[in-house]
């Protein structure tokens, strides 16, 4: 780092690297296997060719070479932050490299007798090259099906297809003509069923792999605009029609916060659903019933639950007589709030439903209401609950229901 | 007149509630984002803040514990058009003394924060609710019984509560005074705020609140 050369070259290198000499990037666009020829000639400022040639003359005294790529390379740097334009296509290169590297290795272990036989071994050898070959072509074909569709550019992929297929189909078939000897009846045929269908799913299946991710992607953002489409429909046919009609009737106050008020209930429900969306479920059906009850009469149902339970006969008798109760609060009371109480314990359910309002005398009226007789009192009363009215007038009213669970 | 300062998202609807108080309390000002909020409520040192449960990020919680450090006698009441307790109650653990729906009509809002500004808590029949759920049943071990369980009488309070009774008729009601109803509210408030029970911590961690 202590160089004293002056040279404006050097200068600017050194600066440039101020960290080690032993650090340097491979190169992304001289490559033939990974970049570290290129990598290492642009440091030293030679030929990478010099570099290459150097590591294969290595290679020959005792693996030296081999040995001394793995160190450079891994002493070198990922060169994926150096933003230089890629001069070429290096897939070629870099595949037949890779290729000669392996068939190279394949002969070494051949020599060395770390080989299944030439019976197995070649033919083996084939296929995978062919494997290889259809793997390739559908990965440098990317988007597929839509280079298809459009009628440029699927060839090469189809082409490495039917090269690879080939060679699979070959590598296969001397296999079995080879072994037929040694294998007889069922199990040659076991064997060539199995040998075949192993032979597709390697040649297919990467290629139907990306297919199928391909087609999730799709779907995924298929889904995505049609989710966006349904909440813009929502919008229009829920909200802009109730600000319009709120415009229309902004005479009427009343009129106005009961289209509010139902416009925001709706709006809620479909934005979260209630707490539990669950219909056959206590706080579902009770959320259900204040709705219904404030849409119809224009009122305000306060609804509390505490606990939840599942619906049965006897919770749902409680439901239905709380609706009534609330109902006769909506059109009797003359106030225009009703209070919605429910309690769900283990093995009691209590309910209240209270108004403000004008109120009555419940021994005096006991025959002239049917609703608080039959909706309420029966209903309640048939499942083994109980009913208590307190109410007087001018002192609003109050209905409490207990029901045993 | 109540000191009162109010924070809210929705302009449209800081401008309804300004409307609403104007002349019932003294407005002191108005924010609309946590970083002013924080700043205002210090310069200005109203008695009680008006803090929307739906701040963007979370900001309810951040502006009543920054307003904690500096200025710790100005109280929160929460106001909120949200159902959701999870949200409700974690306000209340950071320190708000009361909870309002937003439907909530003007001279109730009004009793509301005099109530708050007066040292006690206001529950509003849906906070009631929540609180009941939060203690209802029995735990097997409560780890403070002090703080983890609420007394008979402070359930059948907040019971009246939750079915819409006001403090004067919870009163009348159960035969004490109505400063006796507002100290058991108080007692469950403060429960509320120190309990570590199962379904109050429940709540907060699945919404990673603490």
């Amino acid at each position: 780092m202590a160089t004293t050369k002056t040279r404006d070259g050097w200068v600017h290198q050194i600066t440039d690297r101020p960290l080690s000499s032993l650090r340097f990037a491979r190169s992304q666009t001289d490559a033939l296997i990974s970049g570290v020829a290129g990598g290492l000639g642009e440091l030293w400022g030679v030929d990478a060719v010099l570099v290459r040639i150097a590591f294969v003359l290595l290679a020959y005294c005792g693996a030296v070479g081999v040995i001394a790529y793995i160190v450079a390379w891994s002493l070198s740097l990922d060169p994926g932050d150096r933003r230089a334009p890629k001069a070429r296509d290096p897939v070629m290169q870099q595949s037949i490299a890779f290729g000669l590297i392996v068939l190279g290795s394949v002969v070494v272990l051949r020599a060395i007798g770390l080989w299944l036989g030439d019976q197995f071994g070649i033919p083996l050898l084939i296929a995978s090259a062919g494997a290889a070959v259809v793997n390739m072509g559908t990965r440098s074909g990317k988007r597929l099906r839509f280079a298809r569709m459009s009628g440029k550019g699927g060839r090469p992929a189809l082409g490495s297809l039917f090269i690879g297929g080939l060679l699979v189909v070959g590598g296969v078939s001397w296999f079995l003509t080879k072994t037929n000897g040694s294998f007889t009846g069922l199990v040659s045929v076991l064997l060539a069923v199995a040998v075949t269908t192993g032979g597709l799913a390697v040649v297919f299946g990467p290629w139907v792999f990306r297919m199928a991710n391909q087609l999730t992607d799709e779907r995924r953002n298929r889904i995505r605009s049609e989710e966006r489409a349904d909440l813009a429909a929502h919008l229009h046919d829920s909200v802009l029609q109730t600000l319009a009609l709120i415009q229309r009737n902004a005479g009427s106050p009343r009129k106005m916060a009961s289209l509010a008020r139902r416009q925001e209930r709706e709006l809620r429900s479909w934005l979260y659903g209630h707490p539990s969306s669950d219909a056959a479920r206590l706080d579902a059906a009770v959320h259900q019933m204040a709705d219904s009850i404030e849409e119809a009469h224009d009122v305000t149902v306060e609804t509390v639950i505490v606990g939840d339970c599942e619906l049965d006969e006897r919770t749902r008798a409680v439901v239905a007589a709380c609706r009534e109760a609330a109902t006769n609060a909506a059109i009797h009371s003359g106030t225009n709030e009703v209070s919605v109480y429910i309690e769900c314990e283990r093995h009691l359910i209590t309910a209240f439903v209270r108004d403000r309002g004008n109120g009555f005398d419940p021994s005096a009226n006991a025959n002239g209401r049917r609703g608080i007789v039959d909706s309420i009192k029966g209903r309640i009363e048939r499942n083994g609950g109980t009913v208590m009215i307190t109410s007087a007038h001018g002192e609003g009213c109050e209905v409490q229901l207990t029901m045993p669970r | 007149m109540t000191r009162v300062f109010l924070v809210d998202d929705h302009r449209l609807f800081l401008a309804g509630v300004r409307s609403e108080l104007q002349g019932k309390v003294d407005l002191v000002g108005e924010a609309s984002d946590v970083d002013t909020a924080v700043q205002q409520i210090r310069a200005t040192k109203p008695e009680v803040v008006l803090l929307d449960v739906h701040m963007p990020g979370g900001g309810g919680k951040a502006i009543i514990e920054a307003v904690a450090e500096t200025h710790p006698d100005v109280k929160f009441l929460a106001l909120s058009v949200s159902d959701a307790a999870e949200d409700v109650i974690a306000l209340i653990r950071a320190g708000a003394r009361g909870y309002v729906t937003k439907t909530i009509d003007t001279e109730e809002l009004v009793r509301a924060i005099e109530r708050v500004n007066a040292g006690d808590a206001f529950f509003s029949p849906r906070l009631a609710g929540f609180v009941l759920d939060a203690f209802a049943g029995e735990i097997e071990v409560p780890a403070d019984p002090e703080v983890d369980q609420l007394t008979v009488r402070e359930k059948e309070v907040l019971r009246l509560i939750a079915r819409g009774y006001t403090y004067k008729e919870v009163a009348k009601r159960l035969n004490i005074s109505v400063k006796t109803v507002e100290t058991h509210v108080s007692a469950v408030l403060r429960k509320l705020q120190l309990s570590n029970r199962h379904q109050l911590t429940q709540w907060a961690s699945d919404r990673r609140l603490v």
